[in-house]
């Protein structure tokens, strides 16, 4: 086990930059999600750590030791492929062992880990097995035995679960995750899924365009998004924007919407008066009734039943807000309700740069 | 496209037309077969019957029997057989190499290839002989399979490209990071699932030598050097042409490359569905 | 490997260089094998052969070896045989390329289905690829003999011929018995090659086609043809090359005869260097249609480009 360190680390394809001075400490047993979507050089960047892809600029570090040059045999990690890369001419057993074999192990040894990992994994009865004859869930758990099995330095996976069904993802999901408590080795997670980011990470570093954007446990990207990216990336359903004008008074602050509508904001928030802003509004924080009415009325267009709760997208004079509430209620379409946008709840966004507006 | 949806007047000129295509290929070699059963005396009287009216073995004991032939048959096999396995493993590595890196010159080295397949082979006879003689290559199964080699690989590259373009890098990543070198992991995880390519170039490169007649009659003059279709060559020189005798060596040898290709043409399609011909 | 890091220790300075050649090094020992092969066994004897093209290299005249400059082109472009050498060589490869894509295309169509039988029917429809060409070439020059063979006398039944004769002593057909021999030869390369490009489209866009109410001839010209093309366009290019350059059945069918109606520029440099042992004019020949083959291979490559850009 060891910490990762990634320091000012770049990298470009001839002239094509595809990441931009990436800087992220990795702590022993730390397990850190990347995520972000296709194309944002997460996966890029996980390749870079495993000695895959070269390193254009900058240092990668595990241990402490500058791995830069390093073949990916001589780095000690191990790697959980989205494709799985199972060696299809050998036996689940051939598959688990050849790390050990390539080091040397001696036979005994080797199969004792071996049968320990199997049965951790419930693989025991496969053993003799060739992968084309498993299941996508009995392949995946092959992949990771292989990993396992070596007590590597790290784990690094790439989007292990997308090829997987939503059943089989949300429970292997909680397997990894019940993995890594019991291992404690530092791994890596690439994932453009954020619910997997939200559920495994203890931190998670949200990357877009081949720049980190935000770095933080879920629940800090979650509620203090750094930037609109971040905002509209987390959170599903996804946040509510608006369009709006910061105005200062005094100690007052409030937000003249594109529909002429005031919005009361937090006395906090710094920005200046006439500033162009996007304010941002999670779904579950848009409340809304249908007794009493209020200041704010719109009609509900579309209700979509999830049965944990209800996404309500509700029509208003400029746009459609998506609202989540819990109770059952009926919503009947067409019918009006009352909404309220509490200002403890709202993300204000600077319009131009995106970046969220210290408050 | 399902054959199910296909009504029964396709079916008929499907199977008409394939009959065509077996008959036509067939043809040539049954009548190949039937001339070596002819006895001499039927061979021109007789010359037209889709069967002769005598059958006999004749031609065919004399030639294992009383001819050069099993030698050149030997040498056949050896130098075909060596040049099948010597293309096969060099063509491997710069397949595999054309596959998966991308190097400077990589450009230049599919031109070298390209130009080597756009000349007549005749040009390179007298240079290569004289290249030859004093390194005692002239005259030497050896240096027919050096040359066979030389001419075969550019294309068996090419195929072999094919077959490892069509198997995941991802695999030998994997292996890397498991701990193995890249050579090892070419050797361990991807060669062995190459293996019906590797049989498909096998093939085709044991069928190619196996009827070269340029090189072998221009670089080997003694009998003991000779390959199987010089050795054909001098049934019509030595014995005024004795064509039944012609071919039922022209049969025997037809044996081996056949049995070769038969085994291998399966693979051949496989391979390449995957893979280069295309991209 | 040509940029440079911005910020690296210094004392990974001296290291880091020398790992990064080693690991750049790594492609060219997988190739050197056949390098190193194609250059000395290839690469050199045709540059050497080509050498000779400019003196004069006569294996029964001890005294030649002479710097000739361009003497051997400029006879060449007087020479008559030459010139009907080239004509024929425009014949013999369109024709026989012709014929083998265009059966060889059909032929894969009709094995791309699966049916009771296919895999025997495709190991026999092949099998002519493993004989080898001189056999091939004895073989069918026997056919075409009245005397010992079948075909003049049904070609006569037909109509084709208006008696049963050779048609390989004639020369205004004799052409037609090497290029036959050629075909037959030479189906299965394109079969195999096509029939593997077949099997490799996806098979739901010709579903998505039939739903769209495409019939299957539409499908052919719609969906076949344009996944094909390229490959089409690589496979001929190269078929194209190696039959210009394939001199084997002529030489051992005709012998170019008669008259020469049926020499084809490689098997006149063969004459020429083998029967008149005059290497120089038949370096020279060969400098020539090295460079046709060029200029038209860079053209096929080009129209393939600019087809996959497409």
């Amino acid at each position: 086990m060891a910490s990762i360190d990634i320091q000012g680390v770049g990298k470009s394809y001839g002239t094509v930059p595809v990441l931009h001075n990436v800087d992220l400490s990795i702590q022993d047993g730390e397990f850190v999600v990347l995520v972000g979507p296709s194309g944002c050089g997460k996966s890029t960047l996980l390749r870079m750590v495993a000695g895959l892809e070269g390193i254009t600029r900058g240092d990668i570090l595990i241990g402490g030791k500058v791995v830069n040059e390093l073949a990916p045999k001589d780095r000690d990690i191990a790697m959980v492929f989205q494709s799985y890369a199972l060696y299809p001419h050998m036996t689940v057993r051939d598959n688990m062992s050849y790390s050990l074999k390539l080091r040397g192990t001696p036979s005994e040894r080797m199969s004792h880990v071996i049968s320990a990992a199997a049965s951790k994994l419930g693989l025991e009865s496969f053993l003799d097995r060739k992968p084309r004859t498993l299941s996508g869930g009995q392949r995946q758990r092959v992949a990771m035995g292989r990993s396992i099995v070596r007590k590597p330095k790290a784990f690094l996976f790439d989007e292990p679960l997308s090829n997987l069904d939503a059943r089989l993802r949300e429970q292997m999901r909680v397997e990894i995750k019940k993995l890594h408590r019991e291992l404690g080795t530092t791994s890596i997670y690439v994932t453009h899924d954020q619910v997997e980011a939200m559920t495994l990470a203890d931190r998670i570093v949200a990357m877009n365009g081949g720049a980190v954007q935000q770095v933080g446990t879920p629940l800090d990207l979650y509620e203090r998004p750094t930037n609109l990216f971040v905002a509209s990336f987390i959170g599903s359903p996804a946040i509510n924007i608006l369009d709006g004008i910061l105005r200062c008074d005094g100690e007052n602050r409030h937000i003249i919407l594109e529909s002429e509508e005031q919005l009361p904001a937090l006395a906090r928030i710094q920005g200046r008066d006439g500033q162009a802003v996007k304010v941002g509004i999670r779904p579950e924080d848009v409340q809304v009734s249908i007794q009493n009415a209020g200041s704010r009325m719109g009609q509900v267009e579309l209700v979509e039943p999830m049965g944990l709760g209800t996404i309500l997208h509700i029509g208003t004079v400029h746009r459609t807000l998506k609202a989540f509430v819990l109770e059952r209620a009926d919503y009947p379409i067409g019918s009006n309700i009352a909404y309220s946008l509490p200002a403890d709840r709202l993300h204000i966004f600077d319009a131009r740069t995106g970046q969220r507006i210290a408050d | 496209m399902t054959s199910s949806a296909r009504s029964t007047p396709y079916w008929f000129l499907h199977y008409g037309l394939l009959a065509f295509y077996v008959a036509f290929a067939l043809f040539p070699l049954y009548w190949l077969l039937k001339v070596s059963i002819t006895p001499n005396d039927l061979l021109y009287s007789e010359g037209i019957r889709l069967w002769p009216s005598r059958s006999s073995l004749a031609h065919y004991t004399f030639v294992l029997a009383h001819s050069d032939f099993p030698l050149f048959f030997k040498n056949s096999l050896i130098v075909s057989g060596s040049t099948a396995v010597t293309v096969t493993l060099i063509a491997a590595l710069s397949g595999y190499a054309m596959s998966r890196f991308d190097f400077r010159g990589k450009m230049w080295l599919v031109g070298l290839m390209l130009i080597t397949q756009m000349f007549p082979l005749v040009m390179l006879v007298a240079p290569i002989f004289k290249l030859f003689s004093p390194l005692g290559l002239t005259n030497s199964l050896t240096g027919l399979v050096v040359v066979y080699t030389a001419f075969n690989v550019p294309f068996a590259t090419f195929l072999m490209q094919s077959f490892f373009d069509g198997i995941p890098k991802d695999l030998e990543e994997a292996a890397m990071i498991d701990g193995a070198s890249r050579f090892r992991a070419f050797r361990q995880i991807i060669l062995p699932l190459t293996l019906p390519g590797v049989a498909a170039t096998l093939g085709f490169v044991f069928t190619a030598a196996w009827s070269e007649l340029l090189f072998a009659l221009m670089l080997v003059s003694k009998a003991d050097a000779s390959t199987f279709p010089v050795g054909l060559l001098s049934f019509v020189s030595k014995f005024s042409v004795d064509f039944g005798q012609m071919m039922a060596a022209g049969v025997l040898a037809l044996i081996p490359a056949c049995l070769f290709f038969l085994l291998i043409q399966r693979y051949l399609v496989q391979g390449l569905t995957a893979g280069a011909v295309k991209g | 490997m040509s940029t440079m890091p911005l910020y690296e220790d210094a004392a990974d300075q001296q290291r880091a260089p020398l790992r990064r050649f080693r690991a750049g090094l790594e492609p060219y020992l997988y190739i050197a094998p056949s390098v190193i092969l194609i250059a000395t066994i290839m690469l050199v004897p045709l540059i050497i052969g080509l050498s000779y093209a400019f003196r004069d290299m006569q294996l029964i005249n001890p005294f030649s070896g002479g710097f000739v400059g361009l003497e051997h082109f400029r006879n060449l472009w007087m020479d008559a045989a030459f010139w009907l050498a080239m004509k024929n060589t425009l014949v013999w490869t369109l024709a026989s390329v012709a014929l083998q894509f265009s059966l060889g295309l059909v032929l894969a169509l009709l094995l791309n289905n699966p049916f009771p039988g296919r895999g025997i029917v495709q190991a026999l429809v092949f099998l002519p690829w493993a004989v080898p060409t001189f056999l091939s070439g004895l073989n069918w020059a026997w056919l075409f003999n009245p005397v010992v063979g079948p075909l003049p006398h049904w070609m006569a039944a037909l109509g084709i011929l208006p008696a049963p004769e050779n048609i390989l002593s004639d020369p205004n057909v004799a052409i037609w018995g090497p290029i036959i021999a050629n075909v037959w030869w030479g189906i299965p390369f394109f079969a195999i090659t096509l029939l593997a490009a077949l099997q490799s489209i996806p098979q739901d866009i010709y579903e998505a086609a039939a739903i769209d109410g495409a019939g299957s001839w539409r499908r052919f010209i719609d969906i076949t043809l344009p996944f094909l093309a390229p490959t089409i366009a690589i496979t001929v290019m190269l078929r194209t090359v190696w039959i210009a350059n394939f001199a084997d059945l002529i030489i051992v069918m005709t012998n170019g005869g008669p008259a020469d109606q049926t020499q084809i520029v490689s098997s006149y440099i063969f004459t020429q260097a083998f029967r008149r042992l005059d290497f120089g004019y038949a370096s020279a020949i060969a400098m020539v249609l090295l460079v046709l083959l060029m200029a038209y291979s860079f053209a096929i490559i080009l129209m393939r480009q600019s087809l996959l850009r497409r």
